[in-house]
C-alpha cells in the first residue's frame, strides 16, 4: 500500500534537506514517530540504520530501516531491514527562489499476509496518510522557522558589521 | 485405561499427577466412570511436550496484520509502557488475565509486543494444558504457547527469551463480571520462584477490558469440585457465562463471540527481585507488593473508563 503527502516550503532547499535527513529532528515532526534511534555507523547518509516505530491503531509498528539512496539535497529513501516491510522516501524541488516542494512517500505492508494483510494495509492507510500530512506541516513550520531565524541572525550580523 | 496408567502418562509429560488407589479387583468401574477415564486419558495423552522451536516467527509476523484488525477494529485496544520492558534478554511478564477462554487481553499482547520488538524476538506464553490439547487452537504453539509447567517456564527463561505468564490462570480468567476490576492470583506464587530461580526482571502488565466480554456469572469451583474435573483435567473451574452465540455458556470449551469492549493494557517497570527485596527475599511479601502494585494499576485504569464496553 502506497500513501504520500506534499508540501510547499519557504525556505531553501538546503535548509529543508538538513532538518529532514537529521536523525535528532525525526521525533519533532515526524507525526505517529514513536522511536528513532541511531542504530549504526554513519548516523546519516547512505547505509545508516536506525530504528523506528510508528503507532498506528493498538500498535506501534516499525522495525530497523536502512538508509538505501542518498542524493542531497534532493532524495533520500530507505528500506526496512526487519518488521513491517516499507519504503520511504523524502523528495526535495526547487520551486523558484528560497522555495522548495517537498514531498513524502510511504509504501508499506506484510508480506504474505493474505486476505487479512491486504485488508488491513487499507484499514490502516487513512491513520498513515494522516500522519504523513501532519509531518509535512511540521516540516514547513520547522524549515521556515529556521530559515526566518538564519536571515534574523544574518541582518544582525551586518548591521553589526556596518 | 485406569487412572495409574493416566498418572504415567501425565508424569511422562512432565506433569505431576495425584495417584489414586486402583479399583478394588473384583469390582468393574461404572459405565459413566469408564466413560470419564477414557476422555482424560484422551486429554492426557494429547498435551504436547514443550518444543521452544516450534515457534515460528515467520507465520507469526504473516498473522500480526490479523491480530492487529482485531485489536484496533474490535478491541480498540491500547497499550502502553511497552518501553519499560527491557530491549533484549529473558524476563518474565506477569500479567492479569481475563475474558474467559477467549483471552483478549493476550491477543492484544502479543500483537503489541510482536509489533514493538520484532517476531524475531523469542517471546512464548504458558498456558493451560487443556488449551494446547485442542485441535483447533493447534496454531497456537507456532505463537509461541507452551504448555504451563515450571519445567517449561524455566526452559524459556533460560534460552534468553521473554515469557508471559498468567498466575491467576483458569481461576482469575472465569471470574464474576462484577470482579473485573480486581487483580486475583488465587495465592499462587510460582512466578515469583521463577523469576528468583531464573534470575530475570520481573515485568507486570495489567490489562482491563476483558471482563465485559461477556456476563461471567461465576467460576464454579463448587461444580468442578463435584464433577472432579481437578483430578482429571488439571481445572479447577467449571464457569458459567452469558455469551453470543451460545447464550448460557457452561464450561466455555467452545470459546465464544467476545463483546467489542475496549482493552487497555498498561505494562509496569520492571522488578529487579534482588535488587528489590534483598538477597533472600521473602516470596510471601513479594506476592503482596506485586499485586497490591498491579491493583492500584488496575484501579487507575478503571478511573478512566466510563461505561462498560465503551470504555
Amino acid at each position: 500500500m502506497r500513501v504520500s503527502a506534499s508540501t510547499r516550503i519557504k525556505a531553501p532547499i538546503e535548509t529543508v534537506w538538513e532538518i529532514a535527513t537529521d536523525p535528532t529532528a525525526a521525533l519533532t515532526f515526524m507525526s505517529g514517530v514513536t522511536r528513532w534511534e541511531l542504530a549504526s555507523e554513519p548516523d546519516r547518509g547512505l547505509g545508516a540504520r536506525y530504528r523506528m516505530l510508528m503507532r498506528i491503531g493498538s500498535a506501534e509498528v516499525g522495525g530497523l530501516i536502512e538508509i538505501v539512496e542518498w542524493r542531497p539535497p534532493y532524495d533520500f529513501a530507505w528500506h526496512s531491514v526487519t518488521g513491517l516491510d516499507q519504503r520511504g522516501r523524502f523528495r526535495l524541488r526547487t520551486e523558484s527562489e528560497g522555495r522548495t516542494k517537498a514531498e513524502f512517500r510511504l509504501a508499506y505492508g506484510v508480506a504474505g499476509s493474505g486476505l487479512s494483510g491486504w485488508i488491513a494495509e487499507r484499514v490502516a492507510a487513512p491513520g498513515m496518510r494522516s500522519h504523513l500530512e501532519r509531518s509535512m506541516r511540521q516540516l514547513r513550520r520547522l524549515a521556515e522557522q529556521e530559515h526566518q531565524r538564519s536571515r534574523t541572525a544574518a541582518r544582525q550580523s551586518e548591521s553589526l558589521s556596518a | 485405561m485406569t487412572q495409574i496408567d493416566v498418572a504415567q502418562a501425565s508424569r511422562r509429560n512432565g506433569h505431576v499427577v495425584e495417584e489414586k488407589a486402583p479399583t478394588e479387583p473384583g469390582r468393574r468401574p461404572s459405565l459413566l466412570r469408564s466413560a470419564l477415564d477414557r476422555v482424560a486419558a484422551a486429554a492426557v495423552r494429547r498435551i504436547p511436550k514443550a518444543d521452544l522451536d516450534e515457534r515460528d516467527p515467520d507465520f507469526i509476523r504473516e498473522r500480526l496484520p490479523l491480530l492487529w484488525l482485531a485489536a484496533t477494529i474490535w478491541y480498540r485496544a491500547e497499550v502502553r509502557g511497552l518501553g519499560n520492558i527491557p530491549d533484549d534478554g529473558a524476563v518474565l511478564l506477569v500479567g492479569n488475565h481475563s475474558g474467559g477462554n477467549m483471552t483478549p487481553d493476550t491477543l492484544v499482547f502479543t500483537l503489541a509486543f510482536n509489533a514493538y520488538f520484532g517476531a524475531e524476538r523469542a517471546f512464548y506464553q504458558l498456558a493451560h494444558n487443556l488449551v494446547l490439547s485442542m485441535p483447533w487452537l493447534a496454531d497456537l504453539r507456532r505463537f509461541g504457547t507452551v504448555a504451563a509447567s515450571p519445567e517449561n517456564a524455566h526452559k524459556a527463561l533460560e534460552a534468553g527469551a521473554a515469557l508471559l505468564v498468567y498466575p491467576g490462570g483458569d481461576y482469575e480468567v472465569h471470574r464474576p463480571s462484577w470482579k473485573a476490576n480486581r487483580v486475583d492470583f488465587g495465592g499462587r506464587k510460582g512466578f515469583i520462584r521463577q523469576a528468583l530461580e531464573n534470575d530475570v526482571p520481573l515485568v507486570p502488565v495489567v490489562s482491563i477490558g476483558g471482563q465485559e466480554t461477556a456476563l461471567f456469572l461465576t467460576r464454579g469451583e463448587g461444580l468442578a469440585r463435584l464433577l472432579r474435573l481437578d483430578r482429571m483435567f488439571r481445572l479447577k473451574v467449571l464457569p458459567i457465562s452469558l455469551s453470543l452465540p451460545w447464550g448460557v455458556n457452561v464450561g466455555d470449551m467452545l470459546g465464544h463471540l467476545p463483546l467489542p469492549a475496549k482493552i487497555t493494557i498498561e505494562v509496569m517497570p520492571a522488578i529487579n527481585l534482588r535488587e528489590e527485596f534483598g538477597e533472600d527475599p521473602d516470596v510471601d511479601e513479594i506476592y503482596d507488593r506485586i499485586t497490591r502494585a498491579m491493583q492500584d494499576t488496575l484501579d487507575a485504569l478503571a478511573a478512566e473508563r466510563r461505561l462498560p464496553v465503551l470504555g
